[in-house]
């Protein structure tokens, strides 16, 4: 295998496993300082218990979210020097900014949360989570306006043999980043409300600390309501900018194509891209593809076949991703719904409280083939348009890569096992009241 | 002085203050097998840096940070030349970081001694690595014109190498003793400070080695030569030294840990004045070096992450100075009882 597909694999690899943790990251803290809020405001033990639960869980989660973070920041410079020098300009500093007004305060603070309990007032402590909260979403928004960069350069010249900024708001205001931003913190909300509200549903259908885990199973019902609609409209919003400003994404994930207008929809197909046609499609929906791309359902959808071939993305993944997020997405809204509707009666509802613990994969598998879909369905280019992910590898054997990749499967599975055992752990712990 | 001289000592002060916090950390973590003799003691040194070590490190990403946005190309060269070594550290530190967290959840001699293992190793490898990665820096890479390192890890394992990885070993370890034994108190602490006592003569010995063969490895001292106000630097380092030395004996240990802070900014700096304007020299030929000059980042891009960093790194400074000094004070088996103590 050469270098670009084994530093593709790498990067793929440290990417998905840190987003594992992420998102819990983001969502979890604003609940644990709800709940910490309501404690330093009533003096209801209670809250005080359940910020406490979570917060154990929240801190095994958090410092495999840190550590896994460290290897990206390293892995542009390894494994995509050429990528890095081209656009550091521009890339480089939203990264530094990130470091700097977000990792900062997010790391600092985590110290003083954890040691800081008699250190400080409850008033003072909850907010000390509320920091790290917005610490955390800070460090999303730079890390998505980069990524969105990537996806859509905007406020660049390409001068000196390279990217070079022209235009800072630009690129940090820019339509693509906004959206993006919007629809992945919703998606790590749904991941945490799911979260909760699955942990809570296995205490509850063993009737253990039953006050305690329907008021977590509410902080968490009322994320997961409010963000999984949020995730679906802000989705629709972010795919239509995405069919206007990176047409072949959108082809390559409905596998279309032949252009044409009032597009089908087709619900499931396996490509032949090699004979750029479809082997099988099955379920057509005439003209939703159109009318999903372009909210006019006669609207020209350009096909695969009008990029030439080496600007066009892989296909298979791209679309099975996609319908994977929205599946998944349409069911948590489901389920949100069904939670909302049954949550004065959650004890006489086991069948629901089963499906809910379940469920708590599932937006970690949606989340997850969301960012396969933006990153997959962008190639083959590094930045679109501008440069090719295999011009971007950095000049290394090989055998180096192989050898470092081995070590992060290796590495990276062991802790995600002690991870998942001491999260487990601690999530089936009755707590102590 | 223009941006790009400006941003090089910047560049230069982010690595300094790295090494200046997480260095104790490192400390600590390689004394842990040596001087904490049972699992209590074990637990009051790694909760002795517990409420900063995540704070420390991130001035590493910040530095490798500014680096990409900076001094792009310098960035990339550097990273994908020392890939070997960068991911020896990278798997350390998250070791580490991991082991922190991990190692008081389980009741169970044997998960203990696994992530015991982690911190020890975890701390050893980076501060050894960053001494050398840093020496061969100076010393300059075999860099070609395409910016192509042309050498192995192994390459790095050469004498000027080792004698700095020596050199920021024996520092950080001194480093951590100090801290150590103003946060501690009993046997731990009268530990803390005989092992400072006993590494200090190691450490002169180490740094007067590596200011010498500074001169026959490196072009380092040409700065120095051109402008002679700068071997203030080096004096203020070997004063620190010495002052490091004096406060220890007096007990006055936040004194002796504060100089031994300077002693670390002081090499860095070293090595920083003697760099410019290069911030990685070729070894194969000097037109091929990357310097600040031939390797920043725009003049737009520049000023903008000025104006971030003027804004927010005294802001950083002056919350984790807050939060250091919210945690004054030893580490008692008070500290430890708490359920999310370390």
């Amino acid at each position: 295998m050469d270098v670009v597909m084994l530093s593709r694999m790498q990067f793929a690899t440290a990417t998905m496993f840190h987003f594992l943790f992420v998102p819990l990251t983001l969502g979890l803290s604003i609940m644990i300082a709800i709940m910490e809020t309501r404690y330093a405001r009533t003096g209801d033990k209670t809250y005080l218990s359940m910020t406490k639960f979570w917060g154990k869980i929240f801190l095994i989660n958090f410092g495999l979210g840190i550590v896994t973070g460290i290897t990206l920041e390293f892995q542009f410079g390894t494994n995509w020097s050429r990528y890095s020098a081209f656009v550091g300009d521009i890339f480089g500093s939203l990264l530094a900014i990130e470091a700097t007004a977000a990792f900062f305060l997010e790391s600092t603070l985590i110290g003083v949360w954890v040691f800081g309990w008699r250190k400080l007032s409850p008033k003072a402590h909850a907010t000390v989570m509320w920091l790290i909260a917005g610490a955390s979403t800070l460090s999303a928004v730079w890390i998505i306006i980069a990524n969105s960069w990537m996806q859509h350069p905007v406020g660049y010249v390409l001068r000196n043999g390279r990217a070079e900024l022209s235009d800072f708001s630009a690129v940090i205001f820019q339509k693509f980043a906004i959206l993006q931003f919007f629809h992945t913190i919703s998606a790590a909300y749904v991941v945490s409300a799911f979260f909760v509200m699955g942990v809570s549903a296995y205490h509850l259908l063993k009737k253990q600390s039953i006050q305690f885990f329907t008021s977590s199973f509410k902080i968490g019902l009322m994320f997961g309501l409010i963000f999984s609609i949020l995730t679906a409209i802000e989705g629709d919003t972010h795919g239509v900018h995405v069919a206007e400003v990176q047409p072949a994404k959108l082809a390559a994930m409905e596998a279309h194509w032949e252009t044409r207008t009032r597009a089908p929809l087709t619900l499931f197909a396996i490509p032949d891209e090699k004979n750029e046609r479809n082997f099988i499609e099955i379920g057509s929906i005439p003209g939703l593809l159109s009318f999903l791309g372009y909210h006019d359902i006669n609207a020209e959808v350009k096909g695969l076949k009008d990029f030439p071939r080496e600007e066009r993305p892989p296909v298979l993944i791209p679309f099975l991703s996609f319908r994977t997020m929205v599946g998944l997405g349409t069911l948590f809204i489901l389920l949100a719904i069904i939670g909302w509707l049954r949550r004065n009666r959650l004890l006489e509802s086991p069948l629901y409280l089963k499906v809910m613990v379940l469920s708590i994969p599932l937006p970690y598998i949606a989340i997850e083939a969301g960012w396969v879909l933006a990153e997959v369905g962008r190639q083959p280019w590094i930045v679109y348009g501008i440069m090719k992910t295999s011009d971007a590898v950095s000049p290394l054997a090989s055998s180096q890569v192989l050898v470092s990749l081995a070590a992060f499967i290796l590495i990276y599975g062991l802790l995600g096992i002690a991870g998942f055992y001491l999260i487990i752990k601690n999530a089936t712990k009755n707590p102590v009241l | 002085m223009d941006l790009q001289g400006i941003w090089f000592f910047l560049w230069g002060l982010l690595w300094a203050i790295f090494f200046m916090t997480d260095g104790f950390d490192f400390g600590i973590g390689i004394l842990y097998p040596f001087l904490g003799k049972n699992d209590f003691e074990k637990r009051i040194m790694i909760n002795s840096v517990g409420p900063i070590w995540n704070g420390n490190e991130v001035w590493l990403i910040t530095a490798g940070g500014v680096t990409f946005a900076a001094f792009p190309l310098a960035y990339s060269i550097m990273f994908s030349s020392l890939y070997s070594g960068l991911m020896f550290i990278l798997f350390a530190l998250i070791l580490r970081g991991v082991a922190f967290e991990f190692r008081g959840k389980v009741d169970k001699k044997s998960w203990r001694n696994i992530w015991d293992i982690c911190i020890f190793a975890g701390s050893l490898v980076p501060a050894l690595l960053f001494g050398i990665i840093f020496a061969n820096i100076f010393q300059g890479l075999p860099i070609d014109k395409a910016g192509v390192f042309q050498g192995s890890f192994f390459d790095l394992l050469n004498l000027y190498g080792l004698l700095g990885g020596l050199l920021f070993l024996l520092l950080f370890i001194f480093h951590g003793s100090l801290w150590l034994s103003i946060k501690t108190g009993d046997e731990l602490h009268e530990r803390a400070i005989s092992n400072a006592c006993r590494i200090w003569p190691l450490l002169l010995i180490s740094a007067v080695l590596f200011l010498g063969a500074s001169w026959f490895f490196t072009k380092l001292y040409n700065n120095y030569l051109a402008n002679p106000i700068l071997f203030l630097d080096i004096l203020l380092t070997v004063a620190a030294l010495f002052a490091s030395r004096f406060f220890l004996k007096r007990k006055d240990l936040f004194k002796a840990w504060f100089s031994s802070s300077i002693i670390i900014a002081g090499s860095v700096f070293f090595g920083i004045i003697g760099l410019y304007p290069d911030i990685i020299p070729s070894g194969i030929s000097p037109d091929f070096s990357v310097t600040a000059y031939n390797a920043s980042s725009s003049p737009l891009t520049l000023k903008i992450m000025l104006v971030v960093v003027i804004i927010f790194i005294p802001a950083v400074i002056a919350y984790q100075a807050w939060t250091y000094n919210l945690f004054k004070g030893k580490v008692t088996e008070k500290d430890l009882s708490y359920d999310e103590a370390y």
